[in-house]
């Protein structure tokens, strides 16, 4: 057989998939998987669009061999939201039209989900340094900062009154 | 008429957009993302070199390669017989297009494409490409402005007569054209001035940096019918071009637009659509195309490079007399820089009785400029706010009150033509005065500029359909690709005049097959010319609800009003009232399913003006410049969804202060470009940029039924000069070459 | 058809390494798949090292470090202690990149990829880090400057790898800097880059310094007599002139699209002020904390 046979958790759920040796995670997940909420901006790197969080950490997907992923954790935009309902940094993008056309969106969220998670309190000066590594071209970033920094304090608050209940 | 400000119940709210859940959930389809059953991988082989003759193209051997399906070059796509060439008497030249897309006798930049391939996977059709032999005949190549008007340079067509010159030229040249905008007599206004200031610009060309690579899927069918899904500022476009370029008739080809990731004008031409449907042709398979990053840089429209000496006039008092100036802008490989609209806006906001500006239109080795938000007022208001800037320091003058007494206002008569009717740039200068930004204290090293900027806004034919479903909600049916969150505005719109809930109105954008004509997203006009049609149509739909409100009453429909969503009338002797809701669920009674397409040709778009605060601090030993503060005032005229209009704002100013500070096209001496990636193609970052502080100002558009002006334009016209202002005020050097780059500031080579 | 190997044993990687012809270490990847994905055609062999615990593992050995090849910049940079010791080094390898960046890209790649303008180089070069080898031959340990000879060339023979890096014990009062210029806040490449590593007597003079530059020559350069000019000295306007002076005497940069020749040279010695200036405070607070244990 000349490709390789990979077995990873993608969103949760255990996942096979056959890949070549050079393929990179972003294709696999676009064209093999169908997870096409990961978009690819410039595979090399530079603009963010195709983050995912590889066990845990930010990535960009275009630079991960989708053989790196045997044995490891896949979590792309596609599983943000829940069966209850969006994500708060999906909820504040939305209420805070920190989205333009839309293409370097699911970047930012998984990018900035990774944020949230690392630190509950970033100040606006640490969200712009950790999202430095996603392109928006439409926006000139005022309200993806805005909406990353609301939904940190509406987690916070979440957080709060589950530990006061 | 009355003076009371309209109170509106949906314009000037802030819905979530919708389509917003599925671009946070990822499930929004862009360009690349949508696929097809047997889908062919195609890929495009791309000249190595600047410039070239084409001496011969072997792709024998590229079908020979396991997987490749398909193989083209120039000899598959048909002449464009003279008549057929031009576009109504105005651009694009189709056989440019044409050979833009695919070289026929030379190559005229790096990247110009000169076969294309189709397999049955990427990799197979890498090796296709590869197996495929050019033998080309280098020929010497012209990348920079001044050189490509020498007397001496290489020239690229030579066919290339300067139009615009009496009489024509005899011999070719990379002159493609040279415009004129006289008014008064500013030479003699020259004379007679107390102040005269010079300075020669230069800007780089920029590319509009949207993070959608280009891409699109077509196929065809044995009856010669093709479907392209594609994401582009214009379905209609994408038809009308590919037809033309291919020979076809247009009701062969239906286009669906897919969801578009960014365009700023760059995504208003064609690239890939015809070479897809060509390889689909011939394999018999559906094919996709997406280009890299490397190739958008490469190969897709920058805006234009520019050389530009300009000259103000002034009198001791601060009143400007006259300008004289010449703008030379790059079009890239072919005709078509948007020198013109240089000329048009460069001085728009002032009134300014003597000016002449001569444009040049100017071809040389690099990819075929596309539009790029405002195009041309950029780089032209560079230039003309940096003097005004300078006669302000000459004159010791406040750069605001300056502009304040040469404001152009109602009346005012512009350069270009037209006197202005209701207009708010003094509007502006004046927020911008009382603003808090300016009394933020600047310590060393920082500086503040001001500068303003001018767009026209445009209508075109426009055309929306409004449709009642049984339950009384709302679809808005339009033809447009929304850039930056139309839908949004048009379901506001459609909300406003039906007056039910904007919750309960669906946006949909509709393929080529499903819609009237419209042209194109761009120019800013779309809340405004869309927005109308989209009023007119849900206005007639509440006509056709009020009579059928009338039948349902037995009444006059004159007698008939429409308030809040409802039908209201004085049925024997009672106020009666019919909810939209429930002559929808009676409309089988009435005469059947309700609904309106509104087709116009929009009339009236209000011009667009907006003033610019910046500040920065500039590092002295290291040429480092942060930008501290920023705030973007502008005259919308009505804001429809105001977040979007601030964002608009915002996005146009971050990719101005890019444009000033670090984009370029950086060539090697082979004319190779060096940084066709987004590491070195240097786009402002999340910690490049300070929050951005809107300012929007409503002085409505009076032919416009909610007062729409346009938004998406002006804002990347003011930055430019605002950072190039506020750099001069922190160093007390003027810097006139963008970008202003740290070791410019530094002056070491 | 390109084939991915998972070594267990850098004894197994280097046998690999060796035998297979057009083979290529992949650590964080951040190099060599961006050139995958950008036309460079893929090779014969691809041997991630990440699954050799030694290549991905930080730790304490003789009073220095031991750091894997293939730890990343965000491990690098979680590792509180070690960032103490060496904020220099630490905060050039967390310059590399973007967070998205962090999470993959390594030292042993930053250094291998042999790019002029690696920014974690001089930071090492002026800890005067050791570069811990092996190959078929066994293991070898050479100063990180012999590493890279010009750009995209090392002294690495056929088989051997970099499996990690060795930082020498400190004194107490010791610190390190790096800065680099780039003309936006991140994403960038250093146009130059400056890492001084300093340990100060008593008195606070600079008794030992070592200099090194990025991004001006075809190879990471160590500024030694740059730094003997520190020695004896603080770094104040008394010596600063002299030192940038003598740091823009031995760059010999190029010019390119990311910065011309005579710019990369002044702020070359414009950065190496200012980490020294930085390092020389580091050390002072160190010493100050060693005091007060």
């Amino acid at each position: 057989m000349s490709k390789l046979h990979v077995t990873s958790r993608i969103n949760g759920e255990p996942t096979e998939f056959l890949c070549e040796a050079q393929e990179v995670l972003l294709h696999t997940l676009r064209d093999t998987l169908g997870l096409t909420g990961t978009k690819e901006g410039c595979a090399t790197g530079d603009c963010g669009a195709c983050t995912v969080l590889l066990d845990g950490r930010p990535v960009c997907s275009c630079l991960v061999l989708a053989a790196e992923t045997q044995d490891a954790d896949v979590e792309t935009i596609e599983s943000m939201a829940s069966a209850e309902g969006l994500h708060p940094l999906q909820q504040q993008f939305l209420e805070q039209a920190a989205l333009q056309c839309g293409i370097c969106t699911p970047g930012f969220l998984v990018a900035a989900k990774a944020l949230l998670d690392e630190n509950p309190d970033p100040t606006e000066e640490q969200a712009r340094y950790y999202l430095a590594g996603n392109l928006c071209r439409c926006t000139g970033y005022d309200k993806i900062i805005r909406a990353v920094l609301d939904a940190a304090r509406q987690i916070r608050e979440q957080n709060r009154e589950v530990e006061s209940a | 008429m009355t003076e009371q400000p309209p109170t509106f119940r949906w314009v000037g709210q802030r819905p979530v957009r919708p389509d917003g859940e599925d671009k946070v959930t990822g499930r929004a389809a862009f360009a690349a993302d949508f696929t097809l059953p047997g889908l062919l991988q195609g890929a495009v082989l791309r000249s190595p070199h600047a410039h070239a003759r084409i001496v011969r193209v072997d792709t024998s051997r590229a079908l020979d390669v396991p997987g490749v399906k398909a193989v083209i070059t120039a000899a598959d796509f048909p002449d464009i017989p003279d008549e057929l060439a031009s576009n109504n008497g105005g651009p694009p030249d189709f056989q440019d297009l044409s050979d833009n897309i695919m070289a026929r006798h030379k190559v005229l930049y790096e990247g110009h494409p000169v076969a294309a391939v189709a397999a049955t996977s990427m990799e197979a059709a890498r090796r296709g490409l590869a197996a495929i032999e050019v033998e080309y005949e280098v020929l010497p190549h012209v990348i920079n402005v001044l050189d490509a008007m020498a007397e001496d340079a290489p020239v690229l067509h030579e066919d290339m007569r300067t139009k615009g010159i009496r009489p024509a030229p005899e011999q070719p040249s990379n002159i493609a054209s040279r415009h004129e905008q006289l008014l008064g007599d500013p030479d003699s206004a020259m004379a007679d001035a107390d102040v005269v200031l010079q300075r020669e610009f230069t800007t780089a060309p920029v590319h509009q940096g949207y993070i959608e690579l280009h891409a699109c899927t077509v196929r065809t069918n044995a009856d010669g019918h093709a479907d392209i899904w594609c994401s582009s500022q214009g379905q209609f476009m994408v038809r009308a071009y590919t037809a033309r370029l291919l020979d076809m008739p247009l009701s062969k080809i239906r286009v669906f637009p897919l969801e578009i990731g960014g365009g700023f004008g760059g995504k208003t031409t064609i690239y890939l659509e015809p070479l897809a449907l060509l390889l689909s042709r011939k394999s018999g398979r559906p094919v996709k195309m997406q280009m890299d990053r490397q190739e958008v840089f490469r190969a897709s429209g920058p805006t234009s490079g520019s050389y530009i000496t300009m000259k103000i006039a002034a009198r001791r008092d601060g009143t400007i007399t006259a300008v004289d100036g010449t703008l030379c802008y790059q079009a890239g490989a072919y005709a078509g820089s948007p020198v013109k609209l240089g000329c048009m806006t460069a001085f728009a906001p002032y009134d300014i009785p003597h000016s002449r500006l001569v444009g040049y239109d100017l071809v040389s080795n690099r990819p075929k400029a596309a539009a790029y938000r405002a195009p041309g007022a950029p780089m032209a208001s560079f230039a003309a706010e940096s003097l005004i800037d300078l006669l302000a320091r000459e004159l010791d003058m406040d750069p605001i009150e300056l502009r304040l007494k040469n404001a152009a206002t109602i009346g005012t008569q512009t350069a270009y033509g037209p006197k202005f009717r209701e207009i708010g740039y003094v509007e502006t200068l004046k927020a911008a005065r009382n603003h808090p930004h300016l009394k933020e204290p600047l310590g060393p090293n920082q500086g503040r500029g001001i500068a303003s900027g001018f767009w026209f806004n445009i209508g075109g034919q426009s055309s929306a359909r409004v449709s009642i479903n049984e339950d009384g909600t709302a679809v808005v049916t339009t033809a447009n690709p929304d850039i930056g969150g139309s839908r949004a505005s048009m379901a506001i719109m459609a909300a406003e005049v039906l007056g039910i809930d904007v919750a309960h109105v669906q946006p949909l954008i509709a393929d080529t097959d499903s819609s009237a004509y419209s042209d194109l997203t761009g120019g800013s006009r779309v809340t405004f010319a869309i927005g109308m049609a989209v009023s007119e149509a849900a206005q007639h739909v509440v006509d056709i609800l009020r009579e059928r409100a009338a039948l349902l009453w037995d009444v006059d429909v004159e007698r008939v009003e429409w308030h809040d969503g409802r039908a209201e009338s004085v049925v024997n002797g009672e106020q009666s009232r019919l909810s939209l809701k429930e002559l929808a669920a009676s409309s089988a009674k009435t005469g059947g399913p309700i609904s309106h397409q509104a087709t116009i040709n929009a009339k009236g778009a209000g011009p667009g003006f907006a003033t610019h605060i910046c500040d920065v601090e500039v590092d002295p030993d290291t040429g480092y410049t942060k930008v501290l503060r920023y705030t973007a005032i502008q005259d919308v005229g009505r804001a429809i969804h105001p977040s979007y209009v601030e964002g608009q704002m915002q996005g146009g100013a971050a990719q101005g202060i890019g444009w000033a500070l670090n984009e370029a096209y950086v060539y090697d001496d082979e004319g190779h470009l060096q940084n066709p990636g987004f590491l070195d193609y240097r786009m402002p970052v999340a910690s490049d940029l300070p929050m951005l502080d809107t300012v929007i100002i409503e002085v409505p558009n009076p032919k416009h039924p909610f007062g729409v002006r346009g938004v998406g334009e002006v804002p990347i016209v003011p930055p430019l000069a605002a950072v190039a202002n506020a750099i001069a005020r922190a160093t007390g050097k003027r810097f006139t070459d963008l970008p202003i780059s740290p070791e410019r500031i530094v002056g070491l080579k | 058809m390109t084939r991915y190997l998972t070594p267990d044993t850098a004894e197994q990687a280097s046998a690999q390494l060796a035998r297979l012809d057009d083979a290529r270490i992949l650590a964080g990847g951040t190099d060599l798949l961006t050139r995958l994905n950008t036309g460079t055609p893929a090779p014969a062999a691809i041997i991630d090292i990440k699954r050799i615990d030694e290549t991905t593992t930080i730790r304490e050995e003789d009073g220095g470090w031991i750091i894997g090849a293939a730890v990343s910049g965000a491990a690098l940079g979680e590792h509180t202690v070690l960032k103490a010791v060496w904020p220099g080094v630490v905060e050039a390898a967390n310059l590399i990149g973007s967070t998205q960046i962090q999470s993959r890209a390594t030292l042993g790649g930053n250094l291998c990829n042999a790019s002029p303008a690696a920014d974690a180089v001089p930071a090492l070069i002026a800890a005067g880090a050791r570069c811990l080898i092996a190959g078929p031959e066994g293991r070898r340990d050479v100063a990180v400057e012999e590493i890279v000879t010009g750009p995209g060339q090392t002294s690495l023979g056929r088989g051997e790898f970099v499996i990690g890096f060795r930082l020498p014990a400190r004194p107490p009062r010791s610190g390190d800097a790096y800065l680099r210029m780039i003309p936006r806040t991140e994403m960038d490449i250093a146009v130059a880059g400056a890492g001084v590593s300093l340990t100060l007597d008593e008195d606070d003079y600079i008794v030992d310094a070592r200099v090194a530059l990025g991004a001006v020559a075809s190879t990471q350069l160590l500024a030694q007599e740059a730094a003997a000019l520190l020695t004896g000295r603080r770094p104040d306007d008394s010596v600063l002139p002299d030192f940038q002076r003598a740091v823009q005497s031995i760059c010999r940069p190029i010019s390119d699209k990311r910065g011309t020749a005579g710019y990369r040279s002044h702020v070359a010695g414009v950065l190496a002020g200012r980490a020294a200036g930085i390092a020389w405070n580091r050390a002072r607070q160190a010493g100050r904390a060693h005091e007060e244990e």
